[in-house]
């Protein structure tokens, strides 16, 4: 009984947090993107455009959702849904903190504790390249067709690397575990550098960690290898006859599986919740530091806004208080065990975000013959040769 | 095959793929409809693609749909209101325009430009130049995939569009040269704000660069895309940067210069290898030289009036209108009536940003051209896109598309 209601709030939690950081993640996205192309971005809903996101959402819904006549009914309904409900189940697995003791209840911070956490979520990203082809090819177009085409060659293509990438600190590890694999991580070489699967002996991970994030740039279907989407020659891939929720499940489905592989990756290379440095050399305060170093910021500029910008001397300060509250978190005892290692994962995790919207700043596109031979041709050995590499000196040590 | 018949045919695809005898078995082509709505088409131009899995195996365009008539306007209006029509075929290229028009009508008027009014008009027309290849390396890089280079493009044009709209008071439909000098008088701190566009765009230039040159992923995807040889290339009447690109050092500034394009000293960059990559290098070396034009027209800006010594077809100062009989009537006369042009015809060849533009003008004596004849590069341009289609892939194609920069008002008119 216990464990059900325990599990009931911590799905509740869950879900709750992942659907608002999906719809603000599109949010952080479309800033970062604009500061990097010089421009402001959302600006206008809500101060800096915070309220953009609820905007785009009323707006999604509301929208008549069209059904081709040509469209396979069954499947082109479908296609979203399987997207989406896929995409959002790979979340269940991925451990947020150690085991807590939370109003005398001890739990793990995590929806499900798999012992074959890995399998699962390989096995449910296989399973969303089906919304992607089905939703290109029952919309019964021709574009969507040969975007559904280009995406699930591509997504089976660059599984490939990407399982031989994940299996390579496994051999290290021994467990297929996403919270032992954690656990294991803990610790320090030298007293101060991390045990983090990268820095991980006998072999660093560090070559697996970016043909990991290569192919999940191309799992995600995001740039460089967004060519499924590809709005200067298939205008919008395989969701071009998508209108209203069912293209907004699609837009969710992409965000949720970023989402889901940064966590996978933060896990497996980067340790997770262990924070960077030790917690003797005061690693907790880390999140006060920032926290209450961001209020200081906003408040200065707040203070000092520009004219053109006189909303600012308000909302800043505001901003400010909400930061202020934040870092005063992290120093109520009770709460501590909870957010410090949340704050480590989420901060490695969104960092990882940071990087994919960075990559889509900046990089072209590959063309599609070119991205299956960069898969084939150079991913893929270069994946075999870690993973050999690796279990040669694992097992030389572990003798 | 020639253009499908599609309004008797069902769908387009039964226009394309006419029935098979029985018992034949036949892959099917899938024909895809691209454009006129299609994002990286540039404007309104439609493709028929005939496509074998991702493969093009025919190209047809298909244009028209921004027709607007401008060719058989002029015919109606004086000559110099015919100079507003040519900003609006291609807004990248208006001021080349507006100089491409009002040089063969200058010819058969037979009046002398001063030299203050034809270095400027230099200025001005390799301002645009570097505008309008701003723009084609934004869009191109977009179609490309790269989204930022896009962005940056567009902070420089817009400060070229703000010197545009310094001296005209418009940022597009500028009609600033005008047949027989130019339309205002350039405005007071002209040369700052040149000046500073100017010193500032090499470095811009070489960030642009360093964003695409030694980028893998864009070296691959134009390197050795969309090939012509020379010799197709001057089949299909193309020019400009294009031409430049496969080997050919033909640049109408340099071989018949006009506009005082003589005195200036800059180089016209050549490749041989004809392919994307190569058209990239061009117009990026070629954005330097306007630089390097922009900047001897500013230092050697000649002292003197905007505008000829022609009272029949120039527009008198107001001061002297008001104060002069003789300003007054003329006044009068070009405004109500138009100036005469002398019978006659003419062409003046000249290097937009595209290739090369000219005019042909013919007159029979009164106030309205009797015909005007517009060779744009554009349409030019575009003939050479089945050749470059066909035996493609599809994303190379749009590389190969935005290499050609065409201006669909410049090919409809």
């Amino acid at each position: 009984m216990n464990f059900f209601i325990v599990s009931l709030i911590k799905t509740g939690l869950v879900a709750f947090a992942l659907l608002t950081t999906l719809a603000y993640l599109q949010w952080i996205e479309r800033k970062v993107l604009a500061h990097i192309q010089l421009r402001p971005g959302p600006y206008r809903v809500g101060p800096h455009g915070l309220l953009q996101p609820l905007a785009d959402v009323i707006k999604l819904v509301t929208k008549e959702g069209i059904l081709p006549p040509q469209a396979h009914t069954f499947f082109y309904l479908l296609a979203p849904i399987l997207a989406v409900s896929v995409a959002l189940t790979a979340i269940v697995v991925i451990p947020f903190g150690p085991e807590v003791t939370v109003f005398g209840v001890t739990t793990n911070m995590g929806l499900a504790d798999l012992n074959i956490g890995i399998l699962f979520i390989l096995a449910i990203s296989s399973l969303g390249v089906y919304g992607v082809a089905l939703g290109g090819w029952a919309s019964n177009s021709k574009y969507p067709l040969l975007g559904g085409l280009r995406s699930s060659a591509q997504m089976i293509s660059y599984e490939l690397p990407l399982a031989l990438a994940l299996a390579a600190p496994l051999l290290i590890m021994n467990t297929l575990n996403f919270r032992e694999i954690t656990v294991l991580q803990g610790g320090y070489w030298l007293g101060f550098i991390p045990k983090w699967n990268i820095f991980a002996g006998p072999f660093p991970q560090i070559f697996s960690f970016i043909i990991f994030l290569i192919a999940s740039f191309a799992e995600t279907n995001r740039v460089p290898f967004d060519l499924p989407e590809a709005e200067s020659e298939l205008v919008g891939g395989f969701h071009t006859e998508y209108s209203s929720m069912g293209f907004a499940s699609f837009f969710m489905a992409e965000y949720a599986n970023i989402l889901t592989v940064c966590c996978v990756g933060t896990v497996l290379f980067l340790g997770g919740w262990q924070p960077l440095w030790p917690a003797a050399y005061g690693s907790d305060f880390a999140p006060v530091v920032i926290l209450f170093g961001s209020a200081a910021i906003l408040f200065f500029h707040g203070a000092n806004a520009l004219k053109s910008r006189l909303w600012d001397r308000f909302s800043f300060p505001v901003f400010g208080v909400v930061f202020l509250i934040l870092g005063a978190l992290f120093l109520v005892p009770v709460l501590k065990p909870v957010v410090v290692p949340l704050f480590w994962f989420l901060s490695k995790s969104l960092f990882l975000v940071f990087v994919f919207i960075w990559i889509r700043g900046t990089l072209p596109r590959f063309r599609y013959d070119q991205l299956m031979r960069f898969a084939w041709t150079f991913l893929f050995p270069v994946a075999v040769v870690n993973l050999l590499v690796t279990s040669f000196l694992v097992a030389i040590t572990s003798n | 095959m020639s253009v499908p018949d599609i309004t008797t045919s069902a769908t387009l695809d039964q226009a394309l793929n006419p029935a098979q005898p029985d018992g034949e078995t036949t892959t099917r082509r899938m024909t895809l409809n691209m454009g006129p709505q299609h994002p990286s088409t540039h404007g309104v131009l439609r493709i028929l693609l005939e496509l074998d899995g991702e493969t093009i195996t025919k190209a047809e365009p298909d244009i028209g749909f921004l027709h607007t008539g401008i060719e058989k306007q002029a015919e109606a209006l004086n000559w110099q209101q015919v100079v507003t029509l040519t900003d609006r075929m291609d807004y990248l290229a208006n001021l080349s325009n507006n100089l491409a028009y009002a040089l063969p009508v200058e010819k058969l008027l037979q009046i002398e430009i001063p030299d203050k009014a034809q270095w400027l008009r230099v200025l001005l027309v390799e301002l645009t130049r570097i505008n309008s290849h701003l723009v084609w390396l934004g869009t191109h890089a977009l179609d490309l995939g790269a989204m930022t280079v896009f962005f940056y493009c567009f902070r420089e044009r817009e400060d070229i569009l703000r010197i545009f709209e310094m001296f005209s008071g418009q940022r597009l439909m500028t009609s600033y040269i005008r047949i027989g000098g130019l339309a205002l008088e350039p405005p007071r701190g002209w040369q700052q704000a040149v000046k500073k566009f100017n010193d500032a765009l090499p470095s811009r230039i070489d960030e642009y660069e360093e964003l695409l040159n030694l980028n893998p992923i864009f070296l691959r995807r134009v390197q050795g895309v969309g090939v012509l040889p020379l010799e197709k290339l001057l089949a299909l009447s193309v020019t400009g940067p294009l031409i430049r690109a496969a080997g050919l050092k033909w640049d109408v500034r340099k071989s018949e210069p006009y506009s005082s394009y003589e005195k200036f000293d800059f180089d016209i960059p050549v490749y041989t290898e004809s392919d994307v990559w190569a058209r990239y290098r061009v117009r990026m070396e070629e954005m330097r030289q306007s630089q390097r034009i922009v900047k001897q027209a500013l230092e050697g800006m000649p002292e003197g009036p905007w505008k000829a010594d022609a009272p029949k077809v120039v527009l008198p100062d107001r001061e002297k209108m008001k104060t002069q009989m003789e300003a007054l009537i003329y006044h009068f006369k070009i405004v109500t009536e138009g100036f005469r042009v002398p019978a006659g015809e003419a062409f003046v060849p000249t290097e937009s940003p595209r290739g090369e533009i000219g005019f042909f003008v013919v007159s029979d004596g009164t106030s309205k051209p009797l015909r005007v004849f517009m060779r744009t590069p554009s349409f030019g341009n575009l003939q050479a896109l089945p050749a470059l289609f066909e035996g493609n892939l599809v994303a190379n194609s749009i590389a190969a598309l935005g290499s050609l920069d065409f201006m669909l008002g410049d090919v409809d008119r």
